[in-house]
């Protein structure tokens, strides 16, 4: 019985630079089972980079991120191997990807799309793929007829969601998301949000979600951490942080929603 | 009843007799000489001898011959025969500043050092046919003075080190030895001394396609051709058994020195980078071709975003060979017929398949 | 029937000089090692092109002793012009043994089929490849497949084979089927029909894959698993006809169909010459 107290990710020390420029320094903070964080920030803060680091798709300079695998244990996910780290990307976590083309092979299907974690697993019954596609399609509220055509012809909100599909079909703890609703529209990108915090809810899900809009924060998450040029210059909950700004950015981000 | 064709053996035979025919043409034309296509072919015979890996001009001219002139076959020809040859040993780098110069000109300045030497070439001509050559020319030889130029003069690139204004050439860390790519296989990410070499015996219509590319946005360099010279320069090998370095004799090669667009961040003042290209025999277009594509496959160096097939070490590098592309796409002409068999038979299925499932509906 | 063509003055036997064929014996025993894996090797220029058998040439030369009997196929017949061009370059350049028996062979070069006689302990086959990477039209980037076999990370691969059942009703490789070796690594079988990929299966015989052009060896020893891939609700099913040989008769041997007049009429005739002979001659 894993003691609770444990935080499911703790990172510390995270540090990058590219050349001269730092973009992330010295960042420090834990995910608890469950819990929802908002990553938030403007253009160059850093929090997508932080983000990709911990996901292992870049490599930090510095810096620790433990995490309780189910499968591992506990570990410094650094310190895995190519082919751990691979495994642990497709099964314990999720990621999505801001812009969908990233995060999805656009010139497969769907149901490809949605199939492919499991068939890296080992899966091999197609009638069983295409079951666990149907059914992650529907819990995407994409219509399953939709199944063998291609992302290419799907709008950007569904191919959003085929992105979400496609990371929850091995029922991954923790899901980390960059931006995913920027460039959609503003109904877009509520029904999207909704669908994933009912998802999260249901799912019993960990999520780590990088934004430069408050009103995504506000919406999803539990705990918000604010950066500016590479450090946390505050966190909290997020209705205290938004209601109660204490850090000068922070209020400057702030007030600026209000103002607009 | 039907009886398998039979006799592939005589086949053969037969149509090497009629290539042998085919090679000769008519009999009342004379035969060409291996010795004409040396001295009136010479630029062909660069070509093959960059092509086919081998300074050997008289070998070049007696390949393009037995190849009937195709560059591609002459080429193989080249190759499998280096292949059977030993290694002796390796030149010292050859000291092309001190190149007996036929031809050197810069487009960077208007005078250098040693002047702009033209030299021959079809650059100053105008492509008219000539008739006349229909027979013989009755050619006035007027005395050059086999001067070329032999007095130390300063390179166009050493002027533009001298002011720190062109990187200076880099030896990588712990100063490895060339890789040579005809006894290690390829590997990607290739170092720069593989892929300059892939490039020399690069196929010269393909390495033009691929440098032309460069100059109409497919990756920016923003070339200027610094030097460009053809003469004659020495090879110099130090034996086993002695202590010092022998001249064992002149070839002649093409160099060409690209500088190109300048690089540099907050760390370090931004200068000009180089693009080189080096060939066997009097072979611009093809020198020329090759420093802008060692340019363009130096993206990563600089940082620059690969998006252009001319950066793609994978793409250049594994199409290069025209002796590989020629032999896979012509390797089409062998039977296929039972892969075939097996795709007409899939796909008399597949449509069976769909046709009974429409009926079912 | 058995044939010894003059052998030639002037090459070393079997025309590679010993430090090469020592260099492609080294990449042998270590594809032989590491079943089904791509080992490089600095493949040389050959007197017939790239593109034409040069891999499998090479492996041959490497490997072929005085005491040999050689056998050489193209679409399974000796008499196609490429076997019969190899077959001749090896007589000239070692003076062994040929044959066009399959039975009385220790090595056979091939190029796109398998015999239909089963192998023994003592036969080594040489397989003439032309893309020895089974990912290559889904991934071209060697930096790329190259980390995926490490990994074993193979997803891609299924997934085309998930796609071409949503499109087609089955998979659609016909040939160079690719094949999962001894669990391990995935490979090319060569471009032989998916009629044969059985054979690879737990086979007594050596078999050996050379791609020239792409520099590339490999090998399944003797008794490796080799599994074509599939779904387990579509299993791996191989080519049927509804005719026998017309010469020979036999049900059971891959057919090659002959169109014999200008109405289109068809004659389906066993692809395997010496087999066909066999079999006419033991009725």
């Amino acid at each position: 019985m894993k003691p609770i107290s444990q935080p499911l990710l703790k990172v510390s020390h995270l540090s990058k630079s590219y050349g001269q420029h730092v973009a992330v320094h010295k960042v420090e903070f834990d995910l608890g089972y469950g819990e929802v964080i908002a990553i938030v920030g403007e253009s160059g803060s850093g929090k997508t980079t932080l983000l990709k680091s911990i996901a292992c798709l870049t490599t930090p300079d510095s810096g620790e991120v433990i995490y309780q695998s189910e499968q591992f244990g506990d570990m410094d996910v650094f310190r895995l191997s190519s082919m751990q780290q691979r495994l642990l990307n497709r099964t314990e976590w999720g990621f999505v990807h801001q812009h969908a083309r990233d995060g999805l092979r656009m010139n497969v299907s769907a149901g490809a799309n949605i199939g492919e974690r499991l068939m890296s697993l080992g899966q091999r019954h197609y009638g069983k793929i295409r079951e666990q596609a149907r059914y992650w399609l529907d819990m995407v509220e994409i219509d399953p007829k939709r199944m063998d055509d291609l992302p290419s012809t799907f709008s950007g909100g569904m191919q959003q969601r085929l992105q979400i599909a496609r990371n929850l079909v091995t029922q991954p703890r923790l899901v980390m998301l960059d931006e995913p609703t920027s460039g959609l529209d503003v109904s877009v990108q509520a029904k999207l949000l909704d669908l994933f915090k009912k998802l999260a809810q249901q799912l019993g899900l960990s999520v780590l979600i990088v934004t430069h809009d408050l009103a995504v924060a506000r919406l999803l998450a539990d705990q918000m951490i604010v950066m500016q040029d590479g450090k946390i210059v505050e966190r909290g909950l997020t209705d205290q942080v938004l209601d109660d700004p204490q850090h000068p950015y922070t209020q400057l981000l702030v007030s600026s929603i209000i103002a607009a | 009843m039907y009886v398998a064709v039979k006799g592939g053996k005589n086949a053969i035979e037969n149509s090497l007799r009629l290539l042998a025919q085919k090679r000769r043409g008519s009999l009342k034309v004379p035969e060409l000489t291996v010795e004409q296509i040396q001295e009136q072919l010479s630029l062909g015979v660069a070509r093959i001898m960059n092509e086919g890996s081998i300074y050997d001009p008289e070998l070049a001219a007696l390949a393009l011959k037995q190849a009937q002139g195709d560059q591609v076959e002459a080429t193989f020809l080249l190759r499998a025969y280096r292949a059977t040859l030993p290694r002796l040993g390796f030149s010292a780098p050859l000291n092309t500043e001190q190149t007996h110069i036929s031809r050197r000109i810069s487009a960077t300045f208007k005078d250098i050092p040693g002047g702009q030497i033209l030299g021959p070439s079809y650059d100053y001509s105008q492509r008219l046919i000539d008739f006349s050559l229909f027979k013989d020319v009755q050619l006035e030889i007027v005395p050059t003075g086999e001067k070329g130029l032999t007095e130390p003069f300063a390179s166009v690139m050493s002027l533009l080190a001298k002011e720190g204004l062109i990187e200076l050439d880099q030896i990588p860390d712990g100063d490895p030895e060339p890789i040579d790519i005809t006894r290690t296989p390829l590997k990607f990410p290739a170092p720069r001394s593989a892929r300059l070499q892939n490039l020399i015996r690069a196929d010269e219509g393909f390495l033009l396609g691929v440098a032309y590319s460069t100059q109409r946005g497919y990756s920016f360099t923003h070339p200027f051709a610094a030097e460009i010279k053809y003469g004659e320069v020495a090879i110099e090998l130090k034996p086993e058994e002695l202590d010092f370095s022998i001249d064992i004799g002149d070839i002649e090669i093409t160099e060409c020195q690209m500088i190109n667009q300048f690089a540099g961040n907050n760390e370090q003042l931004p200068q000009f980078t180089k693009g080189y290209g080096l060939v066997f025999g009097h072979h611009e277009r093809k020198a020329m071709a090759m420093s802008l594509v060692d340019r363009a496959l130096r993206a990563e160096e600089f940082g620059e975003p690969i998006e252009a097939p001319a950066q793609m070490q994978e793409f250049v590098l594994s199409h290069s060979d025209n002796l590989e592309s020629s032999g896979f796409v012509q390797h089409l002409k062998l039977p296929h017929y039972v892969d075939f068999q097996s795709e007409l038979e899939l796909l008399r299925r597949i449509r069976g398949q769909m046709k009974q499932e429409v009926s079912d509906e | 029937m058995n044939e010894i063509e003059q052998r030639v003055e002037g090459f070393n036997f079997a025309y590679l000089d010993e430090q090469t064929k020592r260099m492609i014996r080294r990449a042998l025993l270590k594809a032989i090692a590491i079943p089904g894996y791509q080992v490089p090797f600095s493949s040389r220029e050959m007197p017939l092109p790239y593109g034409w058998g040069t891999g499998g040439i090479q492996i041959t030369a490497a490997i072929i002793g005085k005491k040999d009997t050689l056998k050489v196929i193209d679409q399974g017949a000796d008499d196609t012009v490429n076997a019969v061009n190899i077959r001749s370059f090896f007589s000239r350049t070692t003076g062994v043994i040929t044959t066009e028996k399959t039975s009385q062979a220790n090595i056979i070069q091939t190029r796109h089929r398998i015999p239909e006689q089963a192998l023994h302990e003592d036969q080594i086959m040489v397989f003439q490849v032309p893309v020895p990477e089974p990912l290559q039209d889904i991934e071209p980037l060697k930096a790329q497949t190259t980390k995926m076999h490490a990994l074993a990370d193979y997803g891609l691969m299924y997934v085309k084979l998930y796609e071409d059942i949503t499109q087609f009703g089955k998979i659609t490789f016909s040939y160079d089927y690719p094949v999962m070796v001894n669990g391990r690594y995935l490979a090319a079988p060569s471009p032989i029909p998916k009629f044969d990929n059985p054979k690879l299966h737990q086979s007594p015989a050596l078999m050996l894959f050379g791609a020239g052009r792409e520099k590339r060896i490999y090998a399944i020893p003797p008794y490796t698993d080799v599994q074509s891939l599939s779904f387990e609700d579509y299993p791996f099913e191989v080519q049927q006809w509804d005719h026998p040989c017309a010469i020979c008769g036999s049900r059971e041997s891959f057919l090659d169909e002959l169109i014999t007049d200008n109405d289109g009429t068809r004659m389906f005739v066993c692809a395997d010459s010496d087999y066909c002979q066999t079999q006419a001659d033991a009725s």
